[in-house]
């Protein structure tokens, strides 16, 4: 059935089944490949993107219910990577093998929208459902503050 | 002066006589046993624009550990250009001219650390021979000329050439021998020893196509796989024809495969039977997969269970072993001399590799010709599987090397890969093959489990006395499963002063591989709880204990004393020189203020360390443990010698922290099997560590005057012991069997 979106500020319009997942929309309908597959279960948040400015996990997101809420990923967040949250990944070179990174950036991006000035453990929880395999979840923490000050420096800080 | 073939032929020796455990995979070594490749040519490696700018080929394949930057770095260096001024292009896959490409046995770095050098400074020679001929020097005054950042100047007449400008001339020249170029003093580096940002670091964060899961081709089809529950088991019969019926189902593919079941099971065994169904999109035929009713014949591995290998291991562990490894000294004298003697049996589960991308490949059959995007560590021996496999020759193959979401050896073996390409020469389209996740569990190649019986002893004096153990592990008797086992000089050997290694095999139906640190990554668990019982057992305290060890080497190594010292070897069956071992211990020590921890309830230190792959590393990990047994990892210090040169800093750091979370995550997963399936299938039953759960890791380095080594492995094994050293030390409960949860603790 012909489904209309709105992903990364375009209208567009795709013909797949209501209960097609998110993720798979994206990748290989919209030839979007920067959002990851890594479980289908949402267990591990590789495939997170934001819809209606929150973090989803598309993996386990069906098409047919996003409706009218605009769909971000990670080439939407800032095509050519001003982001904070990813001038600080690129800062800090977060990266190991990457694969999980564009959903740990989109987790990160939601989790500033909403929380200015994160504390560890609210790092903790926004971020726990993302995993990396590398062990770059130092590094994550560390980007993730860095992106805070320089977003909306803190004036206690 | 590109490999030591002595070091190849004798791990070849060393397998083939039967009596090495598999140490490490060796595949990749023995591979290339046959003919060292010739001079590299730099030609090849250095492509220089008008402009100055310089393209670097980099020849292995990269799943994160930072190979694509690591060797570009060292021809930079030596090139004498500006990091600025690099570009860096992955080289498809062409051993003839780029020699070895792979990653893998942290082998990159000790392997390419001469060559890869010596290709830049051969380039270097070539611009200023194009620069004296070109301002018509004699051969006599060409030592006049010198390079500075992309720059040929000669001094004595003020002039000077970019490379951009020398290029075309220098390209025409014949190459200098490498043996016979020049190297910088380590002084004058400005790229080696300075953090260079990922090479695709912004490719990542923008989420630009880089994996190869992101490779798309026009016309493209997508491929699942439907295998049997059971290892190797075939199809009998299927509803093919309805599944062919279903929306977006282009192609329905019986494989019949190539595995026999047996005893042992080789690296690459062969094809898994199964099912492709070839779709418009990946998640059609995932779909259509779930309409598949199969009839499968299981064959022999149906018997196989967790439970039923436990048995069997422990009635091996009683009887006599089957075979000594290696023995020295009068070990029951020894034992029965001692003071005190402690007896433990430890046991270490299956695990899988789950690589964050699970594994696939794309492929493409057209007019007799096979092109493939592999995420292959090991590409050259995918090539040539493939060309076996699909009976076609490998000179009708292109390989273009793809960045993969994580290795950590699974991308060793490349049976995804050989999948993909037999589905492309049944179809006339281009195929991208994914495995789910499930798939990726179920069929992983196992990191295989093991039980080891050990007895130690200590004298009056508080110092061992003997070690004796007895590793029960999986094969047919002559050749145990690969990925699982240890050498004959894996510490405490050569140090305890009477010593014996015995060894039992029970059948293992299943595949198995390397898994980071293949082999250590168990057995120093294994020997570093043990040496921290001793010295409990001794009142010693562990490092005090371990340091006296070292101190006082008994026995030559099985290999031979030749290179114990001052061994700059490559690869090979390296050895343990123990100034090193007790280098890390020492400043591991240092760091996390050993000899002034305290003691409270709940809460404790442990260490460990360990030497593999060249590379040395001691860890020290405060834990805590809650009242339910919960267990929090507070912070880890690591210490580390790889050598001279770190040679990129901020990424040799992030090895080290990814050493540390990978180890951690071992420590509580499994994989079991009941009636030969395995009952894990995701991250909720094969569990990753997150980030809530980690630690605080401060990584430090003790440079030593030694050929820089790799980093991928060595940095792992420490921290399993050092975790569990540390729940002994807070709870004063031994952990003797893995994973955690079968020891009554888990992670908080």
């Amino acid at each position: 059935m012909s489904i209309q979106l709105k992903v990364n500020n375009v209208a567009t319009t795709v013909d797949a089944p209501p209960e097609m997942p998110l993720l798979w929309v994206l990748r290989d309908l919209l030839h979007l490949k920067g959002s990851k597959y890594g479980c289908g279960l949402g267990l591990c948040g590789a495939c997170t993107v934001m819809v209606g400015g929150h973090a989803v996990r598309s993996c386990i997101t069906p098409v047919g219910t996003i409706g009218t809420d605009p769909v971000t990923t990670i080439e939407g967040l800032s095509p050519e990577g001003l982001h904070p949250v990813q001038v600080a990944w690129e800062a800090l070179d977060v990266p190991q093998c990457g694969y999980c990174q564009a959903g740990q950036i989109m987790s990160a991006a939601a989790l500033l929208q909403h929380t200015a000035h994160p504390s560890d453990s609210e790092i903790d929880d926004a971020m726990s459902g993302n995993l990396c395999r590398c062990g770059t979840y130092t590094r994550i923490r560390q980007a993730i503050h860095e992106a805070a000050q320089n977003a909306t420096p803190n004036p206690t800080k | 002066m590109q490999i030591n073939r002595r070091s190849f032929l004798r791990i070849s020796a060393l397998a083939g006589g039967g009596l090495a455990l598999n140490l490490r995979t060796s595949k990749f070594a023995l591979a290339q046993a046959p003919g060292a490749p010739p001079d590299l040519t730099p030609q090849a490696f250095i492509h220089i624009a008008k402009d100055g700018i310089v393209t670097i080929m980099a020849r292995a394949s990269e799943s994160g550990q930072g190979m694509r930057i690591m060797l570009p770095m060292l021809i930079a260096e030596e090139l004498d250009v500006d990091w600025k001024d690099v570009r860096i292009q992955q080289a498809d896959l062409n051993e003839k001219i780029y020699g070895r490409q792979f990653s893998g046995g942290s082998a990159n770095t000790p392997m390419g650390w001469e060559p890869m050098r010596r290709v830049g400074a051969a380039g270097r020679q070539l611009l200023i021979t194009a620069a004296a001929q070109t301002w018509g020097l004699p051969a006599d005054q060409m030592d006049q000329c010198t390079t500075k950042a992309g720059r040929v100047l000669h001094s004595a007449s003020g002039r000077s050439l970019g490379y951009g400008e020398l290029a075309a001339k220098a390209a025409a020249l014949p190459a200098p021998a490498l043996s016979s170029v020049k190297l910088k003093d380590p002084k004058d580096y400005r790229i080696i020893g300075h953090s260079q940002p990922g090479v695709d670091t912004r490719a990542i964060v923008t989420g630009k196509p880089l994996f190869g899961i992101d490779v798309e081709l026009p016309g493209m089809l997508y491929a699942s796989i439907e295998k049997a529950p059971v290892f190797a088991g075939k199809v009998k019969t299927a509803n093919i024809d309805q599944i062919k019926a279903l929306p977006g189902v282009r192609h329905v593919i019986v494989i019949d495969g190539g595995i026999t079941p047996a005893a042992f099971t080789p690296w690459e065994p062969g094809m898994e039977p199964g099912i492709a169904i070839v779709a418009d999109t990946w998640w059609h035929a995932q779909q259509a997969r779930k309409k598949l009713k199969v009839d499968w014949d299981l064959g022999p591995a149906a018997t196989q269970s967790t439970d039923g290998f436990a048995a069997k291991a422990a009635e091996l562990l009683k009887a006599t072993p089957e075979r000594a490894v290696r023995k020295y000294g009068d070990i029951d004298a020894a034992l029965g001399a001692s003071a005190k003697t402690v007896e433990a049996t430890y046991q270490f589960p299956f695990i899988a590799h789950v690589t964050m991308e699970p594994q696939g490949s794309t492929a493409h059959w057209k007019d007799g010709k096979l092109e493939m995007w592999s995420t292959s560590t090991l590409p050259a021996d995918g090539l040539a599987l493939v060309a076996k496999t699909l009976g076609i020759e490998q000179s009708d193959i292109t390989t273009h090397m793809v960045r993969s979401g994580g290795s950590f050896g699974r991308r060793l073996q490349n049976d995804y890969l050989v999948e993909a390409a037999w589905i492309a020469k049944h179809i006339d389209a281009p195929v991208k093959l994914l495995w789910s996740r499930e798939d990726d569990v179920a069929h992983d190649p196992f990191r295989p489990g093991a039980t080891v019986g050990l007895k130690g002893g200590v004298d009056a004096q508080g110092k061992m006395t003997a070690w004796r153990h007895h590793f029960v592990t999986f094969g047919d008797g002559k050749q145990a499963t690969s990925g699982g086992g240890m050498g004959q000089d894996s510490f405490p050997a050569g140090f305890a002063p009477a010593y014996a290694l015995h060894i039992s095999m029970q059948p293992l139906m299943l595949r198995t591989g390397a898994l980071r640190a293949p082999g250590d990554n168990a057995y120093c668990w294994v020997a570093q709880s043990f040496i921290d019982e001793l010295a409990h057992a001794a009142g010693r305290d562990p490092l005090e204990f371990q340091l006296e060890l070292l101190s006082n080497k008994k026995m030559p190594w099985s290999s031979g004393e030749h290179d114990a010292v001052g061994d700059h070897e490559p690869t090979g069956p390296s050895v343990l020189i123990p100034e090193r071992f007790k280098g890390v211990l020492e400043l591991v020590a240092e760091k996390s203020g050993w000899a002034k921890r305290t003691k409270e309830p709940g809460r404790g230190m442990g260490i460990a360390a360990w030497f593999c792959h060249l590379g040395y590393f001691a860890e020290v990990a405060d834990v805590s443990v809650d009242a339910d047994n919960r267990v929090t990892v507070h912070r880890v210090w690591a210490a580390g010698d790889v050598g001279s040169q770190i040679i990129n800093p901020n990424a040799a750091e992030s090895m080290g922290h990814g050493g540390i979370m990978e180890g951690m995550g071992h420590l509580a997963q499994e994989i079991t099997l009941v009636d030969g399936v395995i009952q894990q299938s995701n991250f909720h039953n094969h569990p990753l560590m997150r980030m809530r759960q980690a630690p605080k890791m401060e990584v430090y380095w003790r440079k030593t005057d030694y050929a820089p080594t790799g980093l991928g492995e060595p940095t792992l094994p420490p921290i399993l012991p050092a975790v569990t050293n540390a729940i002994f030390a807070a709870t004063g409960k031994r952990i003797r069997t893995l994973p955690l949860q079968r020891s009554g603790f888990s992670w908080a």
